[in-house]
């Protein structure tokens, strides 16, 4: 997540002082996301010195330095929310080239390597639905960013299903000769034709 | 003492070329107030486990015990007073009985089990209530959305003193929203009803409301998750980030 802009948001609603900035996102965000004061910090001084926001007098007023969002900074924060984040390139996924190491590695059952992964992953959804079970009917924030996780992390687990059934009938039924045009789509997602 | 156990249980369907190992050897042990996920592949034999452990049919060998009681031991009669009053299962497909009310179909299990039908009709409507379905109690299942159908027959489930839950798919037919809801009735039946239950999925973010899950694939449990540690242990993994 861009702190830069969670920032510009939570200034959006009227001037703060960092200390304060801090306590909010992580309220905000369920606590599922910590964030360090020196990176609170850091973050303002840039959003400072690019005319985003400004320090100055702050409500409430106390010995801490306040800051308030300006005008560029309001027009920053509302077309980076209607900007879509680049997922345009499948990313390097650090489990899809474990798997598919492990379907070319003599002596290795490739079906056991993604149970263990499968196992890993259903064991972290538990910790999560345990969390929004006990706290999440109290806090919007925290049940939106574990729904978030639970979602992600089960997209992977049916991917490693989806990747086992495949495993299983390509040893019933090997893939056909591939067509020329997928060298280049092959070397676009890593994988070694 | 465990509520359900299997023990080394195998299940073959049919016989030489036809013949089609469906479980082989499966041990589970399921402790009131614990809930159980089963997660498997198509095929892996995930209802065929449900339907044994429910007494429906029996193993080809091993043993299955009900409140420590050996299923094998029992008469027919006796396993299917114990059906009627231990064990309530819930469906994909929620088995309604389609010209009976709610509170009639929760009622149903205890009246055909001898409780007079003023005593099973007040304890049914008591389960609903808990459900938070009291007012509709008296609609019909046509006259009920998906995710109320599908309370119903939790309620139907866990009705007067049933300790063991078994579902098939229990959310397979509703929305997200409507899954979560009863996925956590489920979950709050075993922890503060002291009911123990599995269930059965192929969904991992229902299989996660569970205790523990067990995996199955071609009819061997192959896997089975560790006990839950604290979610402390996700923050703290975020703040090292």
């Amino acid at each position: 997540m861009s702190i830069r802009h969670a920032l510009l948001a939570l200034l959006s609603e009227g001037p703060k002082y960092g200390l304060q900035l801090r306590e909010e996102f992580e309220a905000r965000t369920g606590e599922v996301w910590p964030l360090n004061v020196g990176q609170v910090y850091t973050t303002l001084q840039r959003l400072e010195r690019d005319g985003l926001v400004e320090s100055g007098d702050a409500e409430p007023t106390g010995p801490q330095k306040g800051f308030q969002i300006t005008e560029a900074g309001e027009r920053e924060l509302a077309e980076w929310l209607r900007t879509p984040p680049d997922l345009s390139s499948p990313p390097r996924d650090e489990l899809v080239m474990k798997v598919l190491v492990a379907v070319r590695l003599p002596g290795t059952d490739v079906h056991e390597v993604i149970q263990v992964h499968r196992r890993y992953l259903v064991e972290l959804m538990q910790q999560w639905t345990r969390i929004k079970e006990d706290e999440g009917d109290f806090d919007l924030g925290l049940a939106l960013g574990v729904d978030a996780e639970l979602f992600r992390l089960d997209a992977v687990i049916r991917w490693l299903d989806a990747a086992d059934g495949r495993l299983k009938r390509a040893v019933a039924e090997p893939p056909r000769r591939a067509p020329a045009s997928l060298p280049r789509l092959r070397r676009r997602i890593g994988v070694r034709p | 003492m465990s509520m359900l156990e299997l023990r080394g249980v195998s299940k073959v369907y049919g016989q030489g070329a036809t013949e089609v190992h469906a479980l082989r050897g499966v041990d589970l042990s399921v402790d009131p107030g614990a809930m159980v996920a089963v997660m498997g592949p198509s095929g892996s034999g995930k209802s065929t486990l449900l339907t044994i452990a429910g007494s429906l049919e029996g193993p080809t060998s091993g043993e299955v015990l009900i409140g420590g009681a050996k299923l094998s031991a029992m008469s027919r009669n006796a396993r299917a007073r114990l059906r009627r009053r231990t064990v309530g299962y819930v469906f994909q497909d929620f088995n309604l009985l389609p010209g009976l009310t709610a509170a009639e179909n929760v009622a149903l299990p205890l009246e055909l089990d001898g409780v007079s039908a003023r005593k099973a009709r007040a304890t049914g409507l008591q389960a609903l209530e808990n459900l938070g379905l009291g007012e509709r109690a008296s609609r019909f299942p046509d006259q009920l959305s998906g995710g109320e159908r599908q309370r119903v027959a939790i309620a139907r489930a866990v009705v007067g003193e049933r300790h063991l839950m078994l579902a098939d798919e229990p959310s397979g037919a509703l929305d997200s929203a409507n899954a979560e809801a009863v996925m956590r009735l489920l979950h709050d039946a075993c922890k503060n009803g002291g009911v123990a239950a599995v269930v059965v999925t192929h969904d991992a973010q229902l299989a996660s409301w569970a205790d523990r899950v067990v995996f199955l694939r071609d009819g061997h449990v192959v896997d089975q998750t560790s006990p839950l540690p604290g979610p402390e242990s996700l923050l703290a993994r975020g703040q090292n980030q």
